[in-house]
């Protein structure tokens, strides 16, 4: 076996002693720094872009937040702005109502007086005319004119039996 | 069978260049040139692969960081923070053993892990290493670390010889693993190999077999590279926090 074989040791041991020695110093001041300082520049930059992506996070949140707010204000005014509207109409409605209403009732009142009136006119025709033709009646009936007071007494008592 | 032609020969060692310092023998071996080799690949790899890095990388790039983060987790996972200053070591080892293990999947590759004098070098730099930290950090207090805690006194002249026995050891099953898994798979697949050519047309099932088993010795290339780092984080672990 020649793995067995004493002569071989040394030289195998030497070269094994100088290439492995060599390899640990280039691995241990060019390589492995070398790919820590990229490894770490990486991991650097992704904490400073997650911090970046905080902060906008954190930025949009205060736009948001600023929006709605003035949203809010906004909504405010258009409600007050709403009301004091609908009371300025309302009011408005109610005083131009009650001016009809007043206009309304003082033209009824005249009519009705100017019926009252009519009524009045025709009722005293109508007596005047019941009374003269009572008194013909009467005149035809007894061959002697009555007493026009006493027809018209008579007319104006009947009349008002009648409720007129 | 020729000598040449044994499922062994791949293991030989072949000086390329003899060379002599003093009495030593500093020989340029077909294993010492694959282990320079392996530092070149490591190297080209890592270094030229982070030439240009990019913030978004590439597939070259996105390998070297690969193996540096799966190291990295690795040694935190097991060793904890205090890790960190023996990274460069334990990514070096794994880097080593895993490059070296691969090269030897390349034919006419030579693989070095498959010597038990290379891997037991290894081991025993980690075993001295390791000790020498535990003893720099707890001082005496280290030797607590053979008497588990929680143990009656009664069990100690039982259990502090097994203690001391299996922490001894560690090395030789370190070393052992690496390089009786290397040596087990390249002689098994040299084997079926020489089935191919003497078993004529039926010579297609040994290639089959050949063929799987090459792929499961390159998963066992990753596997025992990864064996061997996290034996290793392990034993830092202990020296570092004893229990």
């Amino acid at each position: 076996m020649p793995q067995l074989d004493v002569n071989t040791f040394l030289p195998q041991v030497v070269w094994l002693v100088i290439t492995f020695t060599a390899l640990y110093l280039l691995m241990w001041r060019v390589a492995v720094p070398r790919i820590a300082d990229v490894l770490e520049a990486r991991q650097r930059r992704i904490e400073d872009n997650l911090d970046k992506a905080q902060e906008s996070k954190k930025e949009a949140e205060q736009t948001l937040a600023a929006y709605e707010q003035a949203m809010n204000e906004a909504r405010a005014g258009a409600n007050t702005h709403i009301t004091e509207a609908t009371a300025r109409m309302s009011g408005e409605a109610a005083e131009r109502e009650a001016e009809l209403a007043l206009d309304l009732s003082a033209r009824i009142t005249a009519a009705e007086d100017e019926i009252a009136k009519a009524v009045d006119d025709a009722m005293d025709n109508i007596r005047a005319a019941t009374i003269e033709v009572a008194a013909a009646v009467l005149e035809r009936l007894t061959g002697e004119a009555p007493a026009e007071k006493d027809v018209a007494k008579a007319v104006t008592k009947v009349l008002k039996s009648e409720g007129r | 069978m020729a000598a040449d032609q044994s499922p062994l020969a791949q293991f030989e060692i072949k000086r390329w260049v003899p060379i002599e310092i003093g009495n030593v023998d500093v020989s340029l071996t077909n294993s010492s040139a694959f282990m320079v080799l392996t530092v070149i690949a490591v190297s080209a790899f890592l270094i030229l692969g982070m030439r240009r890095p990019a913030m978004v990388p590439g597939r070259w790039q996105s390998m070297v960081e690969l193996s540096y983060v799966f190291i990295a987790s690795l040694v935190k996972d097991t060793v904890g923070t205090e890790g960190r200053t023996y990274f460069p070591f334990i990514f070096t080892v794994f880097m080593f053993v895993l490059v070296g293990n691969l090269f030897g999947m390349v034919p006419y590759g030579f693989t070095f892990t498959s010597h038990i004098i290379v891997t037991f070098t290894m081991a025993m730099v980690v075993f001295l290493g390791v000790t020498a930290i535990a003893l720099k950090k707890h001082k005496m207090r280290f030797f607590t670390f053979f008497m588990p805690p929680g143990v009656p006194l009664i069990m100690a002249p039982l259990l502090v010889p097994i203690e001391i026995i299996s922490y001894l050891s560690r090395p030789m099953s370190l070393s052992v693993r690496l390089f009786a898994n290397m040596l087990a798979g390249h002689t098994l697949l040299k084997v079926f190999a020489g089935f191919v050519v003497t078993l004529g047309l039926f010579g297609v099932f040994p290639l089959a077999f050949v063929v799987a088993l090459t792929g499961l010795e390159i998963v066992i290339a990753f596997l025992q590279a990864f064996v061997f780092t996290i034996l290793t984080c392990l034993y830092l672990n202990d020296a570092l926090h004893l229990h």
